[in-house]
């Protein structure tokens, strides 16, 4: 019994890792007060860090009765994971730094936030799926209002608050459903309930439910409506963390429940992902069109690349996952340096956040404006930057799947959304500065800098050894 | 349907003869009970005075902290009942798991609770 114990808890290291630290964390906080800000940021830098070597090295196997899954898959997941949490802490340091509001409870969160992402990743049945998207999302919703004096992020808190209970619920009521209909919560006798009654109506109308619920979390169209508020009125830190992290960490999730637990129902939820997809990309591209603010555009184009994301899982096969956990850490690197670039800006004090403060930033901060450039034509998915590449591995699947029609709607989709980075990069270099801009904190810029720099071109080299792990993480799926 | 739904039949019953009852007294009441409603009647009344100023009112957001606080422990209480009373009843080293299970439990409510006790959460002025 106690061997059995031991070696299950050096399986799950990275999750204790977190959930002792945080609790340390938030004990040297709640007695050492506001001066231990510094010293809470480091030792939750730490244990990430601490976790992802964890993560990265240590043994895999199935625990607690098959609901925690520690594979390849998790492993990929939890080291990308930590080490963009990681970031997300260094940026919220230095940001409660300069706005004079440090607090220890933000490293606290960000470390419950991850223990959630990291079990959502491991997750092998509904409890432990419903458990960790909830400790996630509720860490998520505290730090979208952290700015308690702001009412605009008091808004963001309270609209992700409130339709996140909702699309809670509807998880909820779909797990119901699953379980009422299979007779079970876990995913392996799921998949034995279907494969030996067929998926009836019940299930897939359960299945419907789980999937609504978990594209809520991850802000696919049409459940993506808090998405640009919630960007918008959150504090830049805590959007850098909450659009890299939690959208792989749903991802990873959505791809172990439907290939290991329904994956007797591919035909059936597979129809779903790709209206999900579609919609996605669609409203991303054509939504980002008429954004005046950065954060917003960057909201629309996490749902445009959400949807591409979908596509690979919709394909149903070992390289479209390869292919969507490799286009997700892509995504995850652009997006941090997105922020981390917004959170270098600033003029007069006052955070840059509209597109037309940008302009003639080329004069200004010429490091910058090419960190920008370089993120969004990465994004945009040009050769030979990351995001062609990522785009290239979800097409590629795509088509060999068979959804070539989907596939081409997403490259039409992907055209129309280059418009608004592309003016984004216009104005930067062709158009005149109003006013000077403040010097760039270093912590923002580096990060900025070294985001820009993996897009290309590092990522020629890393390519080979992200694509290599990601197969690997998409082989211990099983799936063809 | 099969056999595992059929347990869930009591439930049902339960369920429709509950709606029955529960929709049956309230059309009742508004079906069969006399109203003759006048000024008098329908104002509102406080205490044989006329109201004096509207029932919504601000009140301090302690309130909703301390009902958070207690709405924990009491679901605590909850938890751990049923836990104490089922576990002599276990093997001994599912006795031992559970037991370590329970404490770890406690301990992370108990970094909560200092927690809150420290920043002041509990301290009405």
């Amino acid at each position: 019994m106690m061997t059995d114990l031991s070696s299950a808890l050096m399986i799950c290291l990275p999750e204790l890792i977190l959930a002792v630290g945080a609790m340390l964390v938030l004990m040297l906080g709640a007695f050492g007060g506001e001066r231990s800000t510094g010293a809470a940021t480091m030792f939750s830098g730490a244990a990430l860090i601490a976790g992802a070597f964890a993560a990265a090295l240590g043994p895999h196997g199935t625990l607690f009765a098959g609901a925690f899954h520690m594979d390849q898959l998790a492993a990929y997941s939890k080291v990308a994971i930590y080490v963009a949490s990681a970031f997300a802490v260094v940026m919220g340091y230095g940001w409660m730094n300069r706005s004079n509001e440090r607090k220890f409870e933000y490293p606290v969160l960000i470390l419950l936030a991850t223990l959630g992402m990291s079990m959502m990743v491991s997750a092998g049945d509904l409890i432990s799926l419903y458990i960790s998207i909830e400790l996630q999302s509720l860490a998520l919703y505290i730090l979208a209002a952290f700015q308690r004096d702001d009412a605009r992020a008091s808004e963001a808190g309270l609209k992700y608050f409130v339709l996140g209970a909702l699309s809670s619920g509807i998880l909820l009521y779909g797990i119901s459903l699953v379980y009422g209909f299979a007779g079970s919560m876990g995913f392996t006798q799921i998949a034995h309930a279907i494969a030996a009654g067929g998926a009836n109506h019940g299930v897939v109308f359960g299945l419907v439910f789980l999937i609504c619920g978990v594209a809520f979390k991850a802000s696919a169209a049409p459940f993506h409506m808090w998405t640009p508020d919630v960007y918008e009125g959150a504090p830049t830190p805590v959007v850098a963390f909450v659009a890299a992290a939690p959208k792989l960490a749903a991802m990873v999730l959505f791809v172990r429940t439907l290939s290991m637990g329904f994956f007797g129902a591919h035909e059936q939820w597979a129809q779903v992902l790709l209206v999900i997809a579609v919609i996605s990309f669609v409203v991303g591209a054509f939504g980002g069109l008429m954004q005046r603010d950065v954060k917003r555009l960057l909201a629309y184009s996490s749902i445009a690349n959400i949807g591409y994301a979908l596509l690979g899982i919709a394909a149903g096969t070992q390289l479209g996952v390869q292919a969507m956990l490799v286009f997700m850490v892509l995504y995850m690197i652009d997006v941090t340096g997105f922020f981390a670039c917004l959170l270098a800006l600033a003029r007069n004090g006052r955070p840059i956040t509209q597109i037309s403060d940008l302009s003639g930033l080329k004069g200004s901060k010429p490091g910058i404006a090419l960190a920008i450039t370089a993120l969004s034509l990465s994004v945009l998915g040009m050769p030979p930057f990351s995001g062609f590449w990522a785009k290239f591995y979800v097409f590629k699947s795509a088509f060999d799947a068979g959804l070539w029609q989907i596939a081409i709607a997403g490259l039409v989709a992907s055209v129309v959304a280059a418009f608004y980075y592309l003016r984004m990069i216009k104005i930067m270099w062709f158009d005149a500065s109003p006013a000077p801009v403040d010097g760039s904190p270093s912590e923002a810029r580096w990060i900025a800098f070294a985001c820009a720099l993996f897009s290309f071109p590092v990522v020629l080299i890393a390519l080979h050894f992200l694509d290599q792990s990601a197969g690997l993480a998409a082989a211990s799926l099983g799936l063809h | 349907m099969n056999a595992f739904l059929l347990q869930y039949l009591p439930i049902v019953i339960f369920f429709a003869i509950a709606t029955v009852l529960g929709l049956g007294f309230m059309i009742a009441a508004a079906v069969m009970a006399p109203s003759a409603p006048d000024a008098e009647k329908n104002s509102a009344y406080e205490c044989g005075f006329n109201a004096f100023d509207d029932a919504r009112m601000k009140f301090d957001v302690r309130f909703y902290l301390v009902s958070i606080l207690f709405i924990i422990f009491d679901l605590e209480v909850a938890f751990l009942f049923p836990w104490a009373v089922s576990l002599f009843g276990m093997p001994h080293d599912k006795m031992v798991y559970a037991f370590v299970s329970m404490m770890v439990f406690l301990g992370v409510l108990t970094v909560g609770f200092i927690y809150e006790w420290k920043k002041g959460a509990l301290e009405w002025e």
